[in-house]
């Protein structure tokens, strides 16, 4: 039991302080995965909402890709890729030898572009619930463009489409550990060095774990209340009471 | 440009591979199917230390990261001695047998929400049409809740299936040769990873569209009465 405690703890020979900070970089990772996503969602979203045909088949063809390849194999793509490609820049401007990627970037990228796909299905299904009549409205009394989006189509499809963002967070959260393979030491690459230099696989194993299901709790929480905080505005209804 | 020789070879070795990720696919979906019904039946069963050991399940199986789950079987387990010794050390010794039993817990895990939120849905006056009849329970189970909950459920089971199958890839990683493994071993040795890449891509995708195609047939064969009536032939002139 001491032992336990010894490891898992903050001293010397404890894990508890490079955990704890793998979780902070899981966290920091799964941010910047979605800040990513939600660029490459709001572009395939527009895509797919366009009336032309051939940005539709771009943003048809996006959604189909990284929704049907495994996570896995997209990760190595951007890793093995983005180092020959960064090697190849790199010899151009007279480097010598192999360059490689840094991994919070790719990872940054895989998990961003992943989530971009699901987070496109959110962003459309919140613009096609907006009420058709209240743009028209807009659009009738001379609103320009910008405005309309800014201060009609902005603030709707933030509200609805907070629901489908907190299922997309809890899925980069969990892609996130894949990352692991690319060598970067978040929560689930740490929890493996940690199990393999004290041998003790069951522990680390279970404390990752721990760790992860104690994040997906707490940004249950917190997509919660922020729909809660949303929703104020609203009329209750039977889904929002 | 292209180097036609090299794909063809590329997905020639990818193609071996892909017995094992089907085999890993279907085991994991059977298993994980059957076990989806226990935890349902638990659930729903109206006992609360079932029904509270149902939601842990769940929580614990779509809260946390599959790979983790997968290298606390296949590495945590091994760390005790009285597994090593039992009879089980024969099944979780081998790579493939711990990503199919992981595929399957975790799996369980959504299609029981799944299979849930299908009883949810069936009408409350159907069952108890049903029992007013005098049918016994496993009757009204049998003809009333399980046809029309397992039809609600094909959907968003089809969504899981498509899941499942891209996490067949994590056994790669457990050095189960799929598909994924084998892309990633070329990729290592050749440096050609948008070629590989794009052969194992289209692999997948082939396999989640017949899997998609395959599972709405069977949604469209189950919901006649929801599919628009054939238009009937042209009402003839009635001579009065």
């Amino acid at each position: 039991m001491m032992d336990l405690l010894e490891m898992l703890g903050f001293g010397d020979q404890g894990w508890g302080s490079a955990l704890l900070l793998a979780t902070l970089l899981t966290v920091a990772l799964t941010l910047c995965g979605l800040l990513v996503g939600s660029v490459f969602g709001a572009l395939v979203a527009a895509a797919k909402l366009s009336p032309r045909r051939g940005l539709r088949v771009v943003g048809e063809l996006y959604s189909t890709v990284f929704r049907g390849v495994p996570e896995l194999l997209v990760i190595y793509l951007f890793y093995f890729g983005g180092s020959t490609l960064i090697t190849a820049i790199g010899q151009w401007f007279g480097a010598e030898g192999f360059i490689a990627t840094p991994p919070f970037l790719v990872g940054a990228l895989a998990v961003g572009m992943i989530s971009g796909s699901y987070q496109a299905e959110v962003y459309r299904g919140a613009f096609l619930a907006v009420s058709r009549g209240e743009l028209e409205a807009a659009r009738s009394i001379g609103m320009p463009t910008l405005m309309l989006a800014r201060r009609i189509l902005m603030p709707q499809i933030f509200r609805l489409s907070l629901p489908g963002l907190g299922n997309v967070w809890q899925m980069s959260l969990k892609d996130s550990a894949l990352i692991s393979v690319t060598g970067l030491a978040e929560l689930m690459r740490t929890s493996q060095i940690a199990a393999g230099s004290t041998r003790q696989y069951f522990t680390f194993y279970v404390v990752g774990g721990l760790l992860y299901l104690a994040l997906t709790g707490l940004s249950n929480q917190v997509f919660g209340r922020a729909e809660a905080r949303m929703g104020r505005s609203q009329r209750r209804n039977f889904a929002n009471p | 440009m292209i180097d036609f020789d090299f794909l063809l070879d590329t997905l020639g070795k990818l193609l071996a591979a892909v017995p094992t990720t089907l085999g890993l696919f279907f085991l994991s979906l059977l298993c994980g199917g059957l076990l989806s019904l226990a935890i349902v039946a638990m659930r729903v069963s109206g006992y609360p230390a079932l029904s509270w050991f149902a939601r842990g399940y769940v929580l614990v199986f779509r809260g946390s990261p599959l790979l983790i789950q997968l290298f606390l079987i296949y590495y945590g387990l091994g760390q005790f001695e009285f597994v090593r010794e039992s009879p089980l050390w024969l099944v979780l010794r081998s790579p493939y047998a711990c990503a199919v039993l992981t595929l399957a817990l975790c799996t369980a895990g959504y299609t029981a929400e799944i299979l849930r939120g299908g009883l949810l849905a069936v009408p409350h006056g159907q069952i108890e049409a049903g029992l007013a009849v005098g049918m016994s329970r496993w009757t009204l189970l049998r003809r009333v809740i399980a046809p029309v909950a397992l039809r609600q459920c094909l959907p968003a089971y089809s969504t899981e299936a498509v899941l499942l199958v891209k996490s067949t890839a994590l056994a790669s990683l457990v050095t189960v040769w799929d598909v994924t493994g084998v892309a990633q071993q070329i990729i290592q040795r050749t440096y050609r990873t948008m070629e590989v890449f794009i052969c194992a891509a289209a692999i997948y995708l082939v396999l989640n569209f017949l899997l998609v195609r395959g599972l709405g047939l069977l949604e469209h064969h189950l919901s006649p009465h929801l599919r628009a009536r054939p238009s009937a032939a042209p009402i003839q002139a009635r001579t009065v």
